[in-house]
């Protein structure tokens, strides 16, 4: 277990190095951030003062060294736009994004096994048609455009529901249904996929044999070994979660880790997005540990 | 099964035409489909030079035109934008640049993933894990905020879309090609050609590529599906497409800020992407059954069941 972890961290760290160093020299070409924050009739010496001041006039090498310095005592240097640590700046973010991922997921998830499972149970049955349809209205509508359709329908035309915000669990509503749709999709095929196999396993028909009813067969006894192809899936999606939810929160104002990294990037904040960069990475690799050990549980027969 | 053997004697693209025809009669929906993509394709090609002019004629009395009324003509149908253009004319305009860059993305991901993928399965452990680390670094971030990165720093364009949307894909084509050729250069043709002396090139390209093309290809067509609203969220964020340049993700984004006083500015170009990506995913599904020997019958078997 240990060795996998260790070979799984070597992996993401050499993933995100080559990351690093592509994000860090790319975004010092995008141009001076001098001249995007002064105001416009700044003189020559106070952009020269703000590069110095931000370490911007030094060689860009020379700025690299600096930042892998700082970098091993976690400082991930300042933000521009807030003037504030940019790892509290991306902390804070991931404060709104993790619950809004969390919750989404474990929808997901509770709603593709029991949706996927009985699909499986009864294919060609009413619940098989739904989760065909469901995966592919998520497999082919742009999901801001089901934001925007959503807003118009709910927001403009019933007033239900607010257009954006965060004040209270109402404004949490569209965001979490608008990022449901994708992952829900993919994960339902999957689980009725695993399912389908599964339920042909001969411990089905021994059980069936014995009179178990067809709830425990499918929520008891089959599901615990269609489960590890979902697993996986739901690791994948919940990654892939992060590139909704750019979409997601710029569309409702949500002040996640998505919007952060947009306007991070569109104000030329390079500390932010490379914190923000290191800090999902990191996410991601703990997750796929989470994964591994989740495996472990459900299988015993898989050893590391 | 029989009617392909009764068509044997025929050369062999005779019988793949009007087998492959007939078999999307079968399937109603990727029929349908198809039609819907030809549809969109030659819009693409003949909509710019016909209603170019339509799409960009602005009339400030016909602003925010509302839709299902032909008081102004059938271009007005459904509805004006902001600038009193047409819709219509405007969405089929759009149609050109949002499958150039689909498709543009989709090949090159394709024939370099591939090449790639060839390459990584063939070729000694030390190519092919370089290629596959690659990959990994390629997979391990969430490929929106890549191109986000990337094109701010590049510049937002047409070809430098192509170029980054292709990067973020080409592990799925070089994942899917290596895992494939494993497996290929293992049975015993591929032996029979090595023990016969075939050259490296020729073993990949006559023996191997022949049997992976049908996977890739069926992978590709779901891709342009996935490439389509990676592109639309892109032109959506305001990083993809520049005006005057038009795609249906940027047309989108265009009607935002009337979504209150006119909701078909949005709907529609959203609805076009919906429709073409749903066409793309059922002819794909289509695909991986008609282009898989042992699933064909699937789609014959009916007919031979009516000769």
């Amino acid at each position: 277990m240990i060795k996998l972890i260790g070979q799984r961290a070597i992996a993401s760290i050499f993933s995100l190095l080559v990351l690093m160093v592509l994000v860090f020299f790319l975004s010092r070409l995008t141009g001076d951030p001098a001249v995007l924050f002064l105001p416009i009739d700044a003189t020559e010496q106070m952009k020269e003062e703000f590069r110095r001041l931000h370490g911007l006039d030094r060689p860009v090498l020379e700025q690299f060294w600096f930042y892998l310095q700082d970098l091993a005592y976690l400082d991930f240097g300042e933000s521009l736009r807030k003037a504030r640590p940019a790892l509290e700046v991306v902390l804070e973010a991931y404060a709104w994004t993790l619950p809004l991922a969390l919750i989404t997921m474990a929808l997901v998830m509770v709603a593709a096994i029991v949706l996927g499972s009985l699909a499986a149970f009864k294919t060609g049955g009413f619940f098989d048609r739904l989760v065909s349809i469901i995966s592919l209205i998520g497999a082919s509508a742009p999901d801001f455009w089901i934001a925007i359709v959503a807003i118009v329908i709910f927001s403009i035309g019933l007033g239900w529901l607010p257009t954006s915000g965060v004040g209270t669990p109402v404004h949490w509503i569209l965001p979490v249904a608008v990022l449901f749709i994708r992952p829900f999709g993919l994960v339902v095929q999957v689980v009725r996929g695993s399912m389908l196999a599964a339920l042909q396993a001969p411990y089905v028909k021994t059980a069936r044999a014995k009179g178990v009813k067809n709830l425990p067969l499918i929520f008891v006894h089959t599901l615990r070994n269609g489960m590890l192809p979902v697993i996986t899936v739901m690791g994948d999606q919940a990654a892939a979660l992060l590139n909704g939810a750019v979409i997601v929160e710029t569309i409702f104002g949500f002040p996640g880790i998505g919007k952060l990294m947009i306007d991070s990037i569109l104000q030329r904040d390079f500390n932010v997005v490379l914190a923000a960069i290191m800090v999902t990475a990191l996410a991601i690799f703990i997750m796929n540990v989470l994964i591994d050990i989740a495996y472990g549980l459900l299988d015993p027969r898989i050893r590391y | 099964m029989p009617a392909t053997i009764t068509q044997a004697p025929t050369t062999a693209s005779e019988t793949k035409g009007p087998n492959l025809i007939s078999m999307l009669w079968r399937d109603k929906f990727a029929f349908v489909s198809v039609i819907i993509l030809l549809l969109i394709l030659v819009s693409a090609l003949i909509g710019p030079a016909l209603l170019g002019d339509a799409a960009t004629q602005q009339n400030l009395r016909g602003r925010n035109f509302p839709p299902f009324s032909f008081e102004r003509g059938w271009l007005f149908y459904l509805g004006g934008d902001a600038l009193g253009r047409s819709m219509l004319a405007r969405l089929i305009v759009a149609a050109q640049s949002t499958i150039a860059i689909a498709a543009g993305t989709v090949a090159a991901a394709m024939v370099v993933g591939t090449i790639l993928g060839l390459i990584a399965g063939y070729m000694g452990k030390v190519v092919s894990q370089v290629i596959m680390r690659l990959a990994d670094v390629i997979m391990s971030f969430p490929s929106l905020l890549i191109a986000v990165v990337v094109l701010y720093v590049l510049g937002p364009s047409i070809p430098n879309m192509i170029l980054v949307l292709a990067i973020t894909r080409v592990p799925i084509y070089l994942r899917t090609a290596r895992a494939e050729v494993l497996e290929v250069r293992e049975r015993m043709f591929v032996q029979a050609a090595i023990v016969m002396g075939a050259t490296h090139s020729r073993i990949i390209v006559k023996h191997i590529l022949p049997v992976i093309a049908p996977t890739i290809l069926t992978i590709a067509t779901l891709d342009f599906a996935f490439v389509m609203l990676a592109e639309s969220s892109l032109s959506f964020l305001g990083i993809g497409v520049q005006p005057p340049d038009i795609t249906w993700g940027l047309m989108v984004s265009q009607g935002r800020p009337y979504l209150s006083s006119a909701w078909w500015l949005a709907f529609w170009p959203g609805l076009m992407i919906v429709i073409a990506a749903l066409s793309l995913n059922l002819l794909s599904n289509w695909l991986r059954v008609a282009l898989d020997p042992t699933q064909r019958w699937r789609l014959e078997a009916r007919r031979t069941k009516s000769v």
